[in-house]
């Protein structure tokens, strides 16, 4: 796990994403672009803000921290804890619920040894639950990162896991890309 | 056989592509619009079909569009509600993913009708893969001439972007939508004013659903009549059902609205029955928040008429045996579930959505959640049944956005028609499923 601020600042790439993004929103509004930036930050520090990452993002758009810092506590989507490098986020709202969310989630729970809101020791996974991700006609759903997995079975959730076990998975990929 | 206006070529590869979308008529409604319509004339359409909000509310769009203030020196602005977070609604995120050029050919449509030249998709963060498909349909919709200056050489000019949200079923309420889209917390807004007056950046802005947009393009090319003459004249045109739950094919379907309720749920064109040959016992016909029906009523109103998929029919008989449909989330519950345990999971939601900035929905968002906890957990009282009835009949009404009311209607209708079964949860001192 990652606790430490890995961004000092972003790569000019990257840097040049934020501009094109801030252009999008009339001149002075450049705050607009705080969600679209605070999900670059976070995935490029490691899947979560630091206080570091969410100063540096008020120094982008020219607002004051508390500014950052306000919004990214109101979003369930970012984290202000460090997270493990694949983070699991099971569904568990009603149509979820209805189709065997349950006992998919205690099964990630057997299988990680974590309960939801736990990083396992080796910080290569982060378990949570989230609230409907719309797409509950394939209930039971989960994310990781930007990916979507549906009808999830537990022997499919095993297949996942084994997968993102051996290949070190990392969830935090630019959104954008 | 229902109406193909908003699904009818989604099967078609490669749809999501330019080429597709135009060699299939795609694109035809901007061309008819900008080169031989006024925007008003746009609007006049839209008000001749009757087509009305798809997102929940069912708001007449012709109308909300008229309420755009023409006299404000202000820039206008035209936002998509793609936050489609409303649990058991599904139907939006079809549309983005396999047919964008649809949904941006709404948005040129919209935005041309009220003289806006810049507009904005907002959609919810966990979506961004389909964020990341629509960005690059609007960016072919640039290259082909249908975006930026000067579309078609009408001298109209438009300019349209997606923006993320970031995990908040309340930015789906239009003014904590626009408040998000300015970079702040998802605090709904104090209406009056509207967005038509005081919107985005403080300028006229209207707010419209992905499904309603993506209908205009045949509203424009079929002309409002046409589409007003499909429906029950009430309940106008098509609506995507998102159909989930216990049946045997879940899925999105498009219905011509009017179309009966058992058809809906037991013919093989739709969902195909209930699964394993299960009994039908309860619907959430119009996404989480709409109060929750036992079969006898959803199938058939309280005078014994057969229900109809349509905004009116489902209305029938008020919230005491009536429900509404919402968003098109049809949530479908067999026999094996318990209506308590299922409503804890609605209340853990709307508990956790709650913006927090009025005490009642913020105080007894929480409070339903536990009490219903302690009765699905076998320690609840009989007190504790009416304590709920309580809390949400406090809530609803008092709040500044109607994220109270869809906390409280689904605890209020699920004890008000399975009552015997929370107590039966207290007698056992467990819960019996
Ligand atoms: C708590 C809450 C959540 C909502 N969520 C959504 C949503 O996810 N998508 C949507 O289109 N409308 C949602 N709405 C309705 C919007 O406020 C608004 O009525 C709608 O976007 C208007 O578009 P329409 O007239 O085309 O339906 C929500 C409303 C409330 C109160
Ligand atoms: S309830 Fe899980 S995706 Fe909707």
């Amino acid at each position: 796990m990652q606790d430490k601020n890995t961004i000092a600042e972003f790569n000019a790439a990257t840097l040049d994403l934020v501009n094109q993004i801030i252009k999008r929103y009339p001149q002075g509004r450049q705050k607009s672009a705080l969600l679209p930036v605070l999900h670059i930050a976070q995935a490029e520090n490691n899947g979560w803000l630091s206080a570091d990452t969410m100063d540096y993002v008020a120094s982008l758009l020219g607002i004051q921290p508390i500014e950052v810092y306000e919004v990214a506590s109101f979003y369930s989507m970012f984290n202000l804890q460090p997270v493990g490098n694949c983070v699991i986020e099971v569904c568990q709202t009603g149509p979820c619920w209805l189709n065997g969310a349950e006992q998919l989630l205690a099964h990630f729970e057997k299988r990680l040894g974590i309960k939801p809101g736990e990083t396992t020791p080796d910080g290569k996974f982060t378990l949570k639950t989230v609230e409907c991700l719309a797409a509950c006609g394939n209930a039971p759903v989960i994310q990781v990162g930007t990916e979507y997995h549906e009808k999830l079975t537990t022997l499919k959730a095993d297949e996942l896991l084994d997968k993102w076990t051996a290949e070190n998975k990392n969830s935090h990929t630019n959104p954008y890309l | 056989m229902a109406k193909q206006i908003l699904l009818k070529n989604i099967e078609v590869p490669g749809l999501a592509g330019f080429d597709v979308y135009r060699r299939l008529g795609g694109y035809s409604a901007v061309e008819k619009a900008l080169k031989g319509y006024t925007p008003d004339q746009v609007t006049d359409e839209v008000k001749k079909s009757g087509l009305k909000g798809r997102g929940g509310a069912g708001f007449p769009a012709g109308m909300k569009w008229s309420f755009i203030d023409k006299k404000s020196d202000n820039p206008r602005y035209f936002v998509c509600n793609f936050d489609e977070s409303e649990p058991g609604t599904f139907k939006d995120r079809h549309i983005g993913q396999l047919n964008p050029h649809q949904l941006i050919e709404g948005m040129i449509l919209g935005s041309y009708a009220l003289g806006a030249n810049a507009a904005y998709i907002y959609i919810r963060g966990e979506l961004f893969y389909v964020l990341n498909i629509i960005e690059k349909a609007i960016n072919e919709a640039y290259k082909n001439g249908f975006l930026g200056e000067n579309i078609l050489g009408s001298g109209y000019s438009l300019n349209l972007y997606c923006h993320p949200g970031a995990g908040a079923y309340i930015c789906g309420e239009e003014t904590a939508l626009l408040e998000s889209l300015e970079g702040k917390r998802g605090n709904p807004r104090i209406k009056p004013p509207f967005p038509a007056i005081v919107g985005l950046y403080g300028c006229p802005t209207v707010v419209n659903n992905v499904e309603t947009i993506a209908a205009l393009p045949w509203i424009v090319n079929n002309g409002g009549e046409a589409y007003a003459a499909i429906g029950t004249g009430a309940s106008t045109g098509t609506k995507l059902i998102s159909a989930c739950g216990h049946i045997n094919k879940p899925g999105i379907y498009e219905i011509e609205l009017g179309l009966p309720v058992e058809e809906f749920i037991y013919s093989d064109e739709y969902c195909g029955g209930i699964r394993n040959g299960n009994s039908l016992k309860a619907v959430v016909a119009g996404g989480s928040s709409v109060p929750i029906l036992p079969a006898d009523l959803i199938l058939k109103t309280a005078k014994g008429e057969p229900r109809l998929m349509s905004y009116e029919s489902l209305a029938e008989g008020g919230f005491q045996t009536g429900t509404m449909l919402g968003s098109g989330g049809f949530i479908v519950m067999d026999h094996t579930t318990c209506i308590v345990k299922n409503l804890l999971t609605f209340a853990r939601f709307y508990r956790h959505e709650s913006c927090g900035q009025c005490s009642p929905c913020r105080e007894g968002t929480g409070w339903m959640e536990k009490i219903l906890m302690r009765i699905e957990g076998g320690q609840g009282t009989m007190k504790d049944i009416n304590l709920l009835t309580d809390i949400a009949k406090n809530i609803e009404g008092n709040t500044i956005c109607p994220l109270g009311d869809a906390a409280a209607w689904p605890v209020a209708s699920a004890i008000r028609h399975f009552r015997e079964e929370f107590e039966e949860h207290v007698k056992l001192q467990k819960c019996p499923f």
